[in-house]
């Protein structure tokens, strides 16, 4: 299938696509089990130039934008879903300096991010505010220069090994959702501290920690946009980054049906490899439509986010639903084409079905997700 | 500092089969690459570049469908590549290799270290690393494990050179040329802006004209070397240990000694 990539495009996925086959596919497994942080990846990705490519070049990025991104999330997550989203989970931290962050918080922090010198993370998620985001319980108080943060986030991804943070907390409770602002933290400040790490379903090779702050005082010049632009932020950088988890969904999922396929050419029963049996062959063809209806979904919207389109709530969640859906099916039904050995943690096919779930869970339920399709739907109707 | 890497574009020796009747290699639909052991030498002409500063040029000799492993050679981080190729430079043995790439070398100017893989993939050889130092007058180390000092003030160099019990520590001048085996580093991937780069460069390819070699020493006509006949070695049977007690052991040895008379 010709995407219409340009030839910039087509080196990002080459190189990513070299990076998942020799460096991740070997270790992927390994990783799996013992949840160890992939650091030798991170920095064969830095050096490959990957974590600029969504950056402005006066950054020292390369220029391209959520479609690149996509690509390069795509093809790592082929090979491993738990080692890809260490790598999106540092663009979700990213993005809020890209679209909120002002010239100087932007000269400060993107060069070293676009480098691969230091990751990122997005903290937004806390105990007790999950789907309801207005629901956050830490605060920063305003104190002279500072602003001095308390509370807990937890479930945050990249928490611990991430350098930069971009934490959501309110600064005016009284204001709901509109009382919230969100701050630049860098690790090493006095008063933040990590707490327990994740021990995970899936995606294990990747840190999930709790961010702990106390009396944690932030400088003033690391406040994002304006107090009380916290929520906004938090959704808008969502809505750019949600291609990213479809991609990661995508890759997933293309990476277990390569694996089903190769696997039904060489399973023998009856007599013949089970790839023969027009059973096992119209499950493969569907899982193929439905991964190249996904693709053609995720990278259309990508394509139209990058062209400057304002209103993109809606078709970035349609793209995270569909592709993470189509990922939970997928790889359940590549499991079933392994039969009893694809259960088994022996062979690498389970691993996909366990990553695959979380695309259905973060960075907003798919539940949620619907919930902003069908509110942007009424909304577009009334206009109408 | 200024470095020269030399690289061979060969079969991708994963996916080589043998003509069972010619003893041939099949080349037809196997992907050519650049010679594994070549990744070495661009690798450690990179880090060399990156340690101690300069310029790192790259070249090959053969068709001009190798500016496509040139090009990776520059995504890597390699600064310039040269190509030599003509008619006139087919069908080379190793000494007309090497004579050919001398030429080139001195066409292309000032140099402090020349980097070759130990030997190439295809013909397994490692006579054109050695050759070309001979062609140029210059001092040679094989078997390159590790470059310890390069002192650029005082034009020396100093390495440990890989041995079958351990290795040696070698000292000489610079110039020099080295050949390098694959424990002195790990090949990096390409870069993106690697990648962006090698595609706008230009390779500059160099013909007889350019490189004025002595039409006698190059190509078939230049190489003494016959290939008298190419064949499989006949596998060998594997060799049997002995278990259990000594004298079991010895009984069992005396026995089979008798057999084979």
């Amino acid at each position: 299938m010709n995407y219409f990539l340009t030839e910039e495009q087509m080196m990002i996925r080459e190189l990513a696509r070299q990076i998942a086959n020799e460096k991740i596919k070997p270790i992927a497994g390994e990783l799996d089990k013992t949840g160890e942080f992939p650091y030798e990846i991170m920095k064969i990705l830095a050096q490959s130039d990957l974590f600029g490519i969504f950056i402005e070049e006066k950054y020292g990025g390369t220029g391209g934008g959520v479609l690149e991104l996509s690509i390069a999330t795509e093809e790592l997550s082929k090979a491993c879903g738990g080692i890809a989203v260490c790598y999106a989970a540092s663009a979700l931290g990213t993005y809020p300096i890209i679209l909120f962050g002002n010239e100087e918080q932007k000269r400060r922090y993107l060069p070293e991010l676009a480098a691969g010198k230091k990751l990122a993370a997005f903290a937004l998620t806390e105990p007790n505010a999950g789907s309801d985001a207005s629901a956050i319980e830490t605060t920063a108080r305003k104190e002279g220069d500072f602003y001095v943060l308390n509370g807990t986030k937890h479930f945050i991804t990249n928490g611990g090994v991430a350098d930069i943070y971009t934490v959501i907390a309110m600064t005016d409770k009284s204001k709901g959702s509109r009382g919230a602002s969100a701050f630049i933290v860098e690790k090493g400040t006095e008063g933040f501290s990590f707490g327990k790490k994740e021990d995970k379903m899936g995606i294990r090779a990747s840190a999930t920690s709790e961010l702990i702050f106390n009396e944690c005082r932030v400088p003033k010049e690391n406040l994002l946009g304006k107090e009380g632009f916290g929520f906004v932020i938090a959704m808008k950088t969502f809505d750019k980054s949600r291609p990213g988890v479809a991609a990661q969904a995508l890759g997933i999922a293309q990476g277990a049906l390569d694996l089903a396929i190769e696997y039904a050419r060489q399973r023998v029963q009856f007599g013949k490899p089970i790839s023969s049996f027009q059973g096992i062959q119209f499950m493969l063809a569907d899982m193929a439509t439905e991964i190249e209806a996904a693709r053609a979904l995720v990278y259309s919207v990508a394509r139209t986010i990058d062209a400057g389109e304002k209103n993109i709530a809606k078709i970035s969640a349609m793209a995270k639903l569909f592709a993470s859906d189509v990922a939970m099916r997928v790889t359940t039904n590549c499991v079933q084409i392994f039969g009893g050995y694809g259960y088994m943690r022996d062979y690498p096919i389970e691993k996909y079905m366990r990553d695959a779930k979380i695309t259905q869970i973060y960075e907003g339920t798919n539940q949620i997700q619907r919930e902003i399709i069908a509110t942007n739907l009424i909304k577009e109707s009334l206009k109408n | 500092m200024k470095i020269i890497v030399c690289i061979k574009e060969v079969p991708n020796t994963a996916e080589v089969r043998i003509n069972p009747e010619t003893n041939t290699l099949i080349r037809e639909g196997v992907e050519s690459v650049i010679n594994p052991f070549d990744m070495y030498a661009l690798e450690e002409g990179i880090r060399l570049k990156e340690r101690y500063g300069g310029y790192v040029s790259v070249l090959s000799m053969g068709p001009a469908q190798v500016e496509k492993s040139l090009r990776e050679a520059i995504s890597m981080g390699i600064d310039e590549a040269f190509l030599l190729c003509a008619k006139e430079f087919a069908g080379a043995d190793t000494l007309s290799t090497a004579y050919t790439l001398a030429q080139g070398i001195k066409k292309i100017g000032d140099y402090e270290i020349i980097i070759c893989g130990k030997q190439a993939a295809d013909g397994d050889t490692a006579q054109v690393g050695p050759e070309l130092s001979v062609c140029l007058g210059i001092p040679q180390i094989t078997y390159v494990s590790k470059i310890e000092e390069i002192n650029l003030k005082e034009k020396r160099i100093r390495v440990r050179r890989m041995t079958e019990e351990g290795y040696e520590v070698i000292q000489t001048s610079l110039p020099c040329l080295i050949t390098v085996v694959k424990e002195i580093n790990e090949p990096r991937l390409p870069s993106l802006k690697g990648k962006m780069r090698a595609k706008k460069s230009e390779i500059k390819v160099y013909t007889n004209e350019d490189i004025k070699a002595d039409r006698n020493r190059i190509g078939l006509k230049g190489s003494p070397t016959q290939v008298v006949k190419i064949f499989s070695p006949s596998q060998r049977k594997a060799g049997e240990i002995l278990q259990g007690e000594k004298e079991e052991i010895v009984n069992r040895l005396a026995e089979i000694l008798k057999k084979i008379g």
